[in-house]
């Protein structure tokens, strides 16, 4: 099906209309296309998540590579990276192609499988980067996220292995002893009241200024999952001046949400890291507004009522993200960033640093047609049942959010309108 | 009042009131027929996740005392790794139509949580390192119920210590001031904003007590770094026979149990005439009872 | 029932009580609330001491009226081979007294309980009668009888109300 989006502004302001044909930008109507009226709406190139959970292979109760990629293309995304810690967890080639296998019956959206650093995630030895790397899924991300790669030597060989392919490190900063298993909240008054584990913020920055540290010793690059505390910015604003291949994330929660969540334990809230106060929230909003923080990542965490619907300390930590993902950023800095800020943060960037081909590329003839048409006025109040996720463990339900994404186009196909 | 979840859950005039009433009910337990017909038919779930003899026991004689139907339920055991969860395990009770649930757990707010799964009434009888409420209020029993004005000291443990945060709860409400005691690696975080006044240095504060509350010490803290022997810890917290002599002649000296004697207490002070150790323990039922009372005789 | 009426009740209700007995001990038992303050009134005609008993723990309809905090009992150590009379204001459908004897029974074993009630208004629901009563006030279901008494309500009256005024 080929396509004439009309009147539609770009981000830079200007208003065209843009034509699809076999999946690409064209530069004059194709015969036979179906116009899109798209007056009043922006259009900005198909969104890209450096930070899904898919949850498939393993448990496909709380999401799978179709439901996770039809909420991804709900939210406006056309390119999700999935993270490694699967059941059996993405380590070796094979189990990276076939997830790539997934993504590509299912559709969606596109799936760029994302390997695990370490045999399992058990931190103790190297898995297969390079032969994940130069297998058909072509991992060039690698993270063992869920877990902090606390080894630091591992860690640098890591760095080391993946430089000659240009291969990224994605670290999930969290001091093990700082805060072990039982961290479950911010740690702060609202912690000690409540008796629960703390999390304190330097467990988050002592991780990053040794792994900042690292890739300047290595020159190879790292980046910062979501990141969530001022003192961890401070890190990698220090290091950036400095000239480290540093790059760093947040995610939409940790943007909007607070810990006096948690008040009353409802363990939707749980995440890792968790929810902070509203000096950590200001801190990543300025980053990601002046981009220190280089990109928005959902961590959209799908998990079943079983593992959720435990005392606090033992429900799993996560929460939907990808259909909220591009409101949220729109409601806490959609002013300050503007379309172009949006753009950036949410597929130009995520889709050069996780080194994804055909995404986050200009709205010009000749790209792949990735984009998604957004309502920058209309608004809804979110309500977790309306979700393509097979999880309903979603933080904004009743929020009051922005409502934009009208229509989204992967590879020239519509993959989500309403 | 449905619950007893947190110390939260009373007004000042509700704590009196079950404070007041155990005394009649500690009357009770001092005659022979030790019966009450008062909650006749009901059906009281003690459902434990965490081994605790003695709240456990005492919560099963109240309820007993009181004509209640008491079932206790041991769910030790992460009922995590049996794949059932939290909800499914109370919700499942609460449908063979019981009327309360006294519940301990190793998490906090799991009690809290509950609340919000079954129609029953839930006690919380000790949520991880969150609340205590019915020990708090024993202890405040045991202090002799008016405390207004009086100066209580609570040393110890107070990151890991559910009684605590009960218990500075409950005594403000009743009027008291108290003053935590104890090193910064045990101290809660965020503290300060407590109703408490907060001091490192017991010394200074022993001759200003009328209570002088001991919280136990863990010996596998050590392990964790919160402090580094347990020679240094008493030096520095213990009640020893030194620390005792600072106190007023009328000062009382508390405990909720169990304690570790020749850590955080000597046995000069477990055992002395001003100890009330003990009677924190026998009020405990009459204490329980009067809870229990107030959460079911009403109207449903 | 004026405060006269009610006094003049009180002295002959004593004096049977006297007679009942024959000069032997008893132990004269308010039940709270009313009955305290005409326990004390006999007990002071008599010359003897006055107790109470809270029966709030053994009323059989605590599901249906809120939660009340019961004041204290106040009974000497052992009512073992006594004999107790218990006084109550109004004497009704007898579910007052039948908890008082279930309270008493937990207490020790009397010899003998007698009851002693200011009004009895009849509508029993339980085989109970009293030995001593101050007057008999023949009364409709829907009427209520108020008892007032200087100790609790600053004057000695006896009311019937009716609910369908």
């Amino acid at each position: 099906m080929n396509h004439i989006i009309s009147g539609a502004m770009l981000p830079d302001g200007t208003i065209t209309d843009l034509f699809v044909a076999d999946g690409v930008l064209v530069d004059e109507a194709p015969s036979g296309a179906q116009t899109i009226d798209a007056q009043g709406l922006v259009v900005l190139p198909g969104l890209v998540d450096m930070h899904t959970h898919l949850r498939e292979p393993g448990r496909e109760d709380a999401e799978t590579v179709e439901s996770g990629t039809l909420a991804a293309a709900r939210g406006g995304f056309t390119a999700v990276c999935a993270m490694a810690n699967t059941q059996p967890v993405t380590d070796t080639a094979e189990k990276a192609e076939h997830i790539l296998d997934l993504g590509e019956q299912a559709g969606h959206a596109q799936v760029v499988p994302i390997g695990a650093i370490s045999e399992g995630l058990k931190g103790e030895r190297l898995a297969e980067l390079a032969l994940m790397h130069r297998s058909r899924a072509n991992v060039r991300m690698f993270s063992d996220d869920g877990m902090c790669l606390m080894d630091a030597q591992l860690m640098r060989r890591a760095l080391e292995w993946v430089k000659p392919f240009g291969g990224l490190i994605a670290q999930h900063s969290q001091d093990s002893q700082l805060a072990g298993p039982g961290a479950c909240c911010h740690e702060s008054e609202i912690s000690g009241r409540l008796g629960l584990g703390g999390w304190p913020p330097v467990a988050e920055a002592v991780i990053v200024a040794r792994d900042v540290m690292l890739a300047e010793a290595t020159g190879s690059r790292v980046h910062v999952c979501h990141i969530s505390t001022a003192e961890g910015v401070d890190v990698v604003r220090w290091a950036k001046r400095r000239g480290i291949q540093v790059t760093a994330e947040v995610t939409p929660h940790h943007l909007l949400l607070g810990t006096e969540l948690l008040e009353g334990y409802d363990t939707t809230f749980k995440v890792n890291p968790p929810l902070r106060t509203s000096e950590h929230r200001e801190a990543i909003r300025e980053a990601l507004i002046d981009g220190t923080i280089d990109v928005v990542g959902t961590d959209h965490a799908p998990h079943a009522p079983q593992d959720k619907d435990h005392a606090f300390v033992d429900a799993r930590p996560g929460m939907l993200g990808l259909e909220q993902a591009l409101a949220v950023v729109m409601e806490v800095a959609g002013e300050e960033l503007g379309w172009g800020g949006i753009a950036d943060r949410m597929s130009v960037a995520p889709a050069r640093i996780a080194g994804i081909a055909g995404q986050g590329r200009p709205l010009a003839p000749g790209e792949p047609a990735n984009l998604v048409l957004v309502d920058p006025s209309a608004r809804a109040v979110v309500d977790k049942r309306e979700s393509a996720s097979l999880s309903r463990n979603n933080p904004y339900d009743g929020l009051d959010l922005p409502d934009p994404v009208r229509l989204t186009m992967y590879r020239g196909r519509i993959t989500h309108q309403r | 009042m449905k619950h007893l979840t947190s110390i939260n859950d009373l007004s000042r005039d509700d704590a009196l009131s079950i404070l007041e009433m155990a005394r009649e009910m500690h009357d009770v337990q001092r005659r022979p027929v030790k019966k009450l017909p008062a909650l006749r038919g009901r059906t009281v779930v003690n459902l434990f996740f965490e081994d605790s003899t003695r709240t456990r026991s005492s919560f099963e004689i109240a309820a007993k005392w009181l004509s209640a139907d008491a079932i206790n339920v041991s769910a030790k055991g992460s009922s995590v790794s049996k794949g059932e969860s939290l909800r499914d395990t109370v919700r499942t009770l609460d449908s063979m139509g019981i009327d309360a649930i006294v519940m301990r757990h190793p998490g906090s707010g799991a009690a809290q949580q509950v609340r919000g799964w079954v129609d029953a009434s839930v006690v919380n009888a000790g949520d991880g390192t969150h609340e205590h409420p019915t020990q708090a209020l024993l202890d405040a029993y045991t202090m002799g119920i008016d405390v207004e004005g009086k100066v209580v000291s609570i040393t110890g443990d107070l990151a890991h210590s559910r009684v605590v945060r009960s218990n500075v709860l409950l005594l403000q409400k009743l009027g008291a001031r108290v003053v935590l005691v104890a090193p910064h690696t045990l101290l809660p975080a965020g503290v300060d904003a407590w109703p408490a006044e907060v001091t490192t240095d017991f010394d200074a504060v022993l001759p200003d007590v009328d209570v002088c509350m001991m919280l136990r010490v863990q010996r596998e803290r050590m392990a964790g770094g919160y402090f580094p022997s347990e020679r240094e810890y008493t030096a520095l917290y213990g009640l020893t026979a030194r620390r005792l002599a600072k106190l007023k002649p009328t000062a009382v000296i508390a405990h909720p149990g169990p304690m570790n004697r020749g850590l955080e207490i000597s046995s000069a002070a477990a055992d002395d005439h001003r100890s009330i150790v003990l009677d924190q323990v026998s009020g405990g039922v009459a204490v329980r009872m009067s809870v229990l009372y107030h959460l079911l005789a009403g109207n449903e | 029932m004026n405060a006269e009426e009610v006094s003049l009740a009180l002295t002959r209700m004593a004096h049977e009580l006297v007679e009942r007995n024959r000069g032997r001990d008893f132990l004269l038992v308010g039940i709270v609330t009313r009955g305290v303050p005409l326990a004390r009134r006999l007990g002071a005609q008599l010359g003897i001491e006055s107790h109470a008993l809270d029966i709030t723990l053994y009323r059989d309809d605590l599901r249906e009226h809120p939660t009340r905090r019961g004041s204290r009992s106040e009974l000497p150590q052992r009512i073992d081979d006594k004999v107790v009379v218990l006084v109550d204001d109004v004497l009704y459908s007898g579910r007052t007294v039948n908890a008082a004897l279930t309270a008493l029974a937990d207490l020790g074993r009397p010899r003998r309980i007698e009851l002693v009630a200011l009004v009895d208004r009849g509508h029993r629901e339980f085989p109970i009668q009293a030995d001593v009563v101050g007057r008999r006030i023949p009364t409709a279901k829907d009427e209520r009888i108020i008892v007032r008494l200087a100790e609790t309500d600053g004057e000695d009256a006896v009311l019937i109300e009716s609910e369908t005024r």
